[in-house]
């Protein structure tokens, strides 16, 4: 870890059109000090990958309805109705992945990996287009990695170190996203002076700021 | 008994003691309730829960996949979102059980658009039905009285091929190799009427009464 920051201080990671990666699941484990901060820097054309679109006031979802985000990578919207609308009137694209897909290819990026083979989506619109490959005599789509520019994390506990473990269901996206950004900035509930070596979930050097308390 | 708790109650009787099961959203989660108290059966929901308790109805810091608190049970874990695909997709989960917009005879599923209408995105579905051992699908039979099992799905796939069991409020039908076979219809029923309310062909040899119904 670099160092801890206040919210307003991730105004400099921020810029029109870039690549922003946010964990949590319908906005569970989502960082909403962060979300505020990237709100309130007034950046715009943004590509967010997340899960899902979160809920109108809560989550990314936020960032969608005040009509940030030019283009959305996630695996559902159902729960945001503003982002069915930006995506059918045409003012925000959206790229629909299958929720094991999406996770899988972040952690590709992460992790080195030129790709991944899944079964998930063969036979269905979401092959179409892109490589089918035989390995051990079956199908496998081709699926590619999948970065960013920022990952916001949230849902964490963080220790003076920038380790990170998580609350309950929160960690889901956060730990795979840390692996696959340029720049990772954790929002945690609470930063404890020491955390469990054997509790750490994602450790510090993936970790580059922490947000203050 | 309300439809969906009459699918919901014969799907539980599907489960086996030592499962580890899949609930999507909606009636599949009324699954939960009918697990015969015999059955040791694991609950895993996709944001990251293995062993998903009752609902809360307190914030608990934590939710299941429709977003509301959820609780975890005794011996229950949190992982993150790779390694609970990596379950589902890796043949680790036993059975899920999912809704429905369409479902054909050849066991493809169609449940996650309907274009230029409605766009809620596939979730975790596509890598469920694919990856799971058993895929039980939980629908009403019909929609505003049309077949919603048909002889082939005509909304985008979730799945081609996957669909081992329909469960509806008035019929079982298992996906065959060659087809649809109806297993059980609900008594206040006849074969002749599930036949008329469902569009693709099924095989009635050896149709008995669905299972778990009380009749009066």
């Amino acid at each position: 870890m670099k160092r801890f920051v206040r919210a307003d201080e991730i105004k400099s990671f921020l810029k029109d059109g870039m690549t922003i990666m946010v964990g949590g699941f319908l906005a569970n484990g989502s960082p909403e000090r962060l979300i505020t901060a990237v709100l309130e820097a007034g950046v715009v054309n943004l590509t967010i990958i997340a899960n899902d679109g979160g809920w109108e006031d809560r989550g990314v979802g936020r960032l969608i309805v005040a009509r940030r985000v030019a283009r959305l990578v996630a695996s559902h919207i159902g729960t945001n109705p503003a982002a069915g609308r930006l995506m059918q009137s045409g003012e925000m694209a959206v790229t629909l992945v299958p929720q094991g897909t999406l996770v899988e290819r972040i952690r590709a990026k992460g992790a080195g990996l030129g790709g991944v083979l899944t079964p998930t989506g063969l036979g269905t619109v979401v092959a179409e287009g892109k490589p089918i490959l035989s390995v051990g005599g079956k199908d496998w789509l081709l699926e590619e990695p999948l970065g960013a520019d920022l990952a916001l994390l949230g849902g964490a506990i963080a220790d003076r170190h920038g380790n990170l473990a998580y609350r309950g269901s929160q960690r889901n996206f956060n730990p795979i996203m840390a692996l696959a950004a340029d720049i990772v900035v954790a929002e945690p509930y609470e930063i404890l002076p020491e955390l469990d070596p054997e509790c750490v979930i994602t450790p510090y050097p993936l970790v580059d700021y922490v947000l203050e308390g | 008994m309300e439809d969906k708790y009459v699918i919901a109650k014969r799907i539980a009787l599907e489960l086996r003691d030592g499962d580890l099961v899949n609930l999507g959203i909606g009636t599949p989660t009324l699954v939960a309730d009918f697990i015969p108290s015999d059955r040791h059966v694991t609950l895993q929901s996709e944001n990251g829960i293995v062993g998903i308790g009752p609902l809360s109805e307190t914030p608990t810091g934590s939710v299941n996949a429709g977003g509301n608190a959820a609780t975890i049970a005794n011996g229950g874990s949190f992982i993150d979102s790779a390694l609970s695909f990596s379950l589902i997709r890796g043949g680790h989960v036993d059975v899920t059980v999912l809704g429905a917009l369409e479902v054909d005879r050849e066991g493809s599923l169609a449940s996650w658009i309907i274009p230029g209408k409605k766009v809620p995105g596939m979730g975790g579905a596509m890598d469920l039905v694919v990856g799971a051992k058993k895929v039980i699908i939980a629908t009403t039979h019909t929609n505003s009285g049309k077949p919603k099992i048909l002889n082939r799905c005509s909304l985008p796939l979730t799945a081609y091929r996957q669909v081992d069991l329909i469960v509806t409020e008035l019929a079982v039908i298992a996906v065959e190799k060659d087809g649809l076979r109806l297993l059980e219809v609900h008594p206040n029923h006849t074969i002749e009427e599930i036949v008329a309310l469902t569009e693709a062909p099924l095989r009635v040899d050896g149709v008995v009464p669905m299972k778990g119904v009380e009749t009066e």
